[in-house]
């Protein structure tokens, strides 16, 4: 992984210097809180409902153990014992106080580890295929383009005050694990006639106008990445609207200039941005490839493996889910759930942090992953080493078996911790995946992507759910609607909503209506959820919704 | 005829610890909801919320919530002021947890 030079560490602590000195001009009154408001932001800390809270990047969603360890730290010295995980791939503490930020700024530095550009309208944490450098299908790694990407946006004196927030996603592979067409910009990695270069993607979002990103340059060379995306940026900051703050992502930009529109001036400033990189940014590039060479992997027999999944059922059950295709053979991507049913999706204990490091360590090659769906990734583990790690997960309460189904569901916080929300969301995941435990369906209803927002920014991705919830507050009172076939993949849709909303009380059982529907409905056991919503139309889930509704129109 | 006003309290976040405060009739800042000052005129509401603006030392972005009058002083008639009194419903953690 990527290690800070020089130049990365003088910044990082000058820049928390400063914000030492902010921290304290606020505290002793000097500053206003309409002055300090927009130092903190850049700086990661947000006031929530309840407390403080500061946003730390894990950039592309990279981790060592040491870093990880670290992580613990802060939660156990200055929060409460746990932090929890992003669908951005960072990580969040909900309980700091303002007097000791500055302190834990400097523990995360000390780990290379910051929370800059976690807020505020600038290009904010570069997010990336969770797998990266380790799936069989990926064409190459994105995470040298990714950190490119972050070295190149950090602090980028032109792109400081954008018309709203700008999140960029990379993936290697034609399979989309990081929702890339719902970003402003996606870069995938792509080869053709034997050359890498990029597919770019722009005006992809979320939130309350969700679109999805269109193909801007279908072949980009290699060595024009900055250069484009600094043409986009560009381009969008002149071009966006600051007047009005729901229209003014890329995404508004594109679609009301429209995408031919917005390519012309995107390339004639390309044109003109193009000669003044000289190269130097791919000398860095080569550079921090060198920082994500792949690990040295053993050869070796994956008896241990074969063994315990003969003998093991609970093993064998942990990995059919968890496990993923490793390009190395006898390998294997692990999954750690921490969707444990009940529990609330993304949060890690101190403790288990430091079992997590401990395993990456031991048995990864100190390689860790967050993914955008809330879980850790041990990216290489070698599958003799598995029946350990599993023991070692389980006694930490990690072992879960349910990556992909029912109960690994992405929530926002939601008004548990959010000043936006307008309901809840972690106690409606914490509801729908108790209930399909004890329904004991959840294996029965295989691959199923359920996605919790709590207000129409769509932190939860519910827009691209399978099943979407979306949490609102209707006269006072929780109200939840549900969309039906959103999909995050490389085939991005947005669901489509099904009808009106549902009470705190009633989401859960309006779940379980769909999902028996879905079963009495589907062709075979092979057919998903989705592929099942696609052949039928939301007709039956609609009826089995709301049933009066369908008698009257009957009558 | 004007439409009645309905009562509310000054709340906001404490500057340092970040937790929710109200305004107290003597002019304190409390961490309970029964002790907050419960304004049924809007004239004086609008003169406390100056007030409280004027404490930007001690606090971050007073604001006028609804309440009703109840027994043990004033109540929340939104669930999310009824959040902020509590705390998180996820973990017992926040004032619920300092009662």
């Amino acid at each position: 992984m990527y290690r800070y030079n020089d130049f990365d560490a003088a910044f990082l602590a000058e820049r928390n210097a400063q914000f030492r000195q902010q921290v304290a001009r606020r505290i002793d009154g000097s500053l206003t809180e309409d002055e300090f408001k927009p130092l903190r932001l850049m700086n990661g800390l947000y006031l929530q409902l309840h407390a403080y809270m500061l946003r730390v990047a894990i950039p592309y969603g990279t981790l060592g153990s040491a870093q990880m360890r670290q992580l613990a730290h802060v939660a156990d010295k200055w929060d409460k014992g746990y932090g929890h995980f992003t669908t951005r791939q960072n990580i969040q503490y909900n309980w700091p106080k303002l007097p000791d930020i500055p302190d834990i700024l400097d523990a995360l530095a000390e780990v290379q580890l910051h929370a800059i550009q976690t807020s505020g309208n600038t290009i904010r944490n570069v997010t990336a295929d969770h797998f990266a450098g380790a799936s069989a299908d990926e064409v190459g790694d994105p995470r040298p383009v990714a950190e490119l990407l972050r070295q190149w946006s950090t602090d980028h004196p032109e792109f400081q005050f954008l018309p709203r927030k700008f999140k960029f996603a990379v993936t290697g592979a034609e399979h989309d694990r990081a929702v890339i067409r719902a970003h402003d910009i996606g870069v995938q990695l792509v080869e053709k006639d034997g050359k890498r270069g990029y597919r770019v993607l722009v005006g992809g979002g979320l939130g309350r106008t969700p679109v999805i990103g269109k193909v801007i340059r279908d072949f980009l060379p290699e060595e024009d990445l900055l250069p484009y995306s600094e043409a986009i940026v560009s381009t969008y900051n002149v071009l966006g609207r600051r007047d009005n703050k729901y229209k003014a992502r890329i995404k508004i930009t594109v679609n009301e200039n429209g995408l031919d529109t917005f390519r012309e001036l995107t390339e004639a400033r390309f044109a003109e941005l193009k000669p003044l990189f000289t190269g130097v940014d791919q000398e860095m590039l080569d550079g921090i490839r060198a920082h994500f060479a792949p690990p040295a992997f053993r050869n070796a027999p994956t008896t241990e493996y074969d063994a315990a999944r003969e003998a093991d059922p609970v093993f064998r059950a942990w990995a059919d889910t968890n496990l993923s295709d490793h390009k190395a053979p006898g390998y294997a991507i692990v999954s750690i759930s921490l969707k444990k049913h009940g529990q609330t999706p993304g949060d890690a204990t101190s403790e288990q942090m430091r079992v997590i490091a401990d395993l990456a360590e031991q048995y990864g090659h100190d390689d860790i992953r967050i993914s955008h769906e809330q879980n850790v990734i041990l990216p290489h583990v070698h599958k003799s080493d598995l029946p350990a790690l599993h023991a070692a997960l389980k006694e930490a309460d990690l072992a879960t078996a349910n990556i992909g189904l029912v109960s690994d569901i992405i929530a926002c916080p939601g008004m548990d911790y959010c000043a936006l929300a307008t309901a809840r969301s972690i106690p409606v995941a914490q509801q729908i995946a108790t209930r399909f435990d004890e329904l004991k369906l959840e294996h029965d209803i295989g691959p199923l992507k359920i996605k919790i927002s709590g207000c129409i920014n769509a932190c939860g991705h519910h827009h691209v759910g399978h099943i979407g919830i979306l949490g609102l507050d209707r006269a006072g009172v929780e109200n939840y609607q549900i969309t039906l076939g959103g999909d995050g993949s490389e085939d991005a849709t947005i669901g489509q909503r099904v009808g009106p909303g549902f009470a705190y009380d009633e989401i859960t059982g309006a779940i379980e209506t769909i999902l028996t529907t879905y079963l009495d409905l589907r062709e075979s056991e092979d057919e998903t959820f989705l592929e099942a919503y696609r052949r039928t139309g939301p007709g039956p889930f609609k009826a089995a919704l709301y049933p009066e509704k369908e008698k009257a129109n009957a009558a | 005829m004007p439409r009645p006003f309905t009562p509310k309290v000054v709340t906001a976040n404490a500057l340092l610890e970040g937790d929710v405060v109200y305004l107290t009739a003597d002019d304190r800042w409390t961490r309970d909801l029964s002790e907050a000052e419960l304004l049924t005129d809007e004239a004086h509401a609008e003169l406390r919320l100056i007030d409280a603006n004027a404490r930007q030392h001690e606090v971050v972005g007073p604001y006028l919530a609804d309440m009703a009058p109840g027994e043990a002083g004033p109540e929340p008639t939104h669930f999310r002021e009824d959040f902020r009194r509590t705390g998180p419903s996820n973990y017992f953690h926040g004032k619920q947890a300092e009662a």
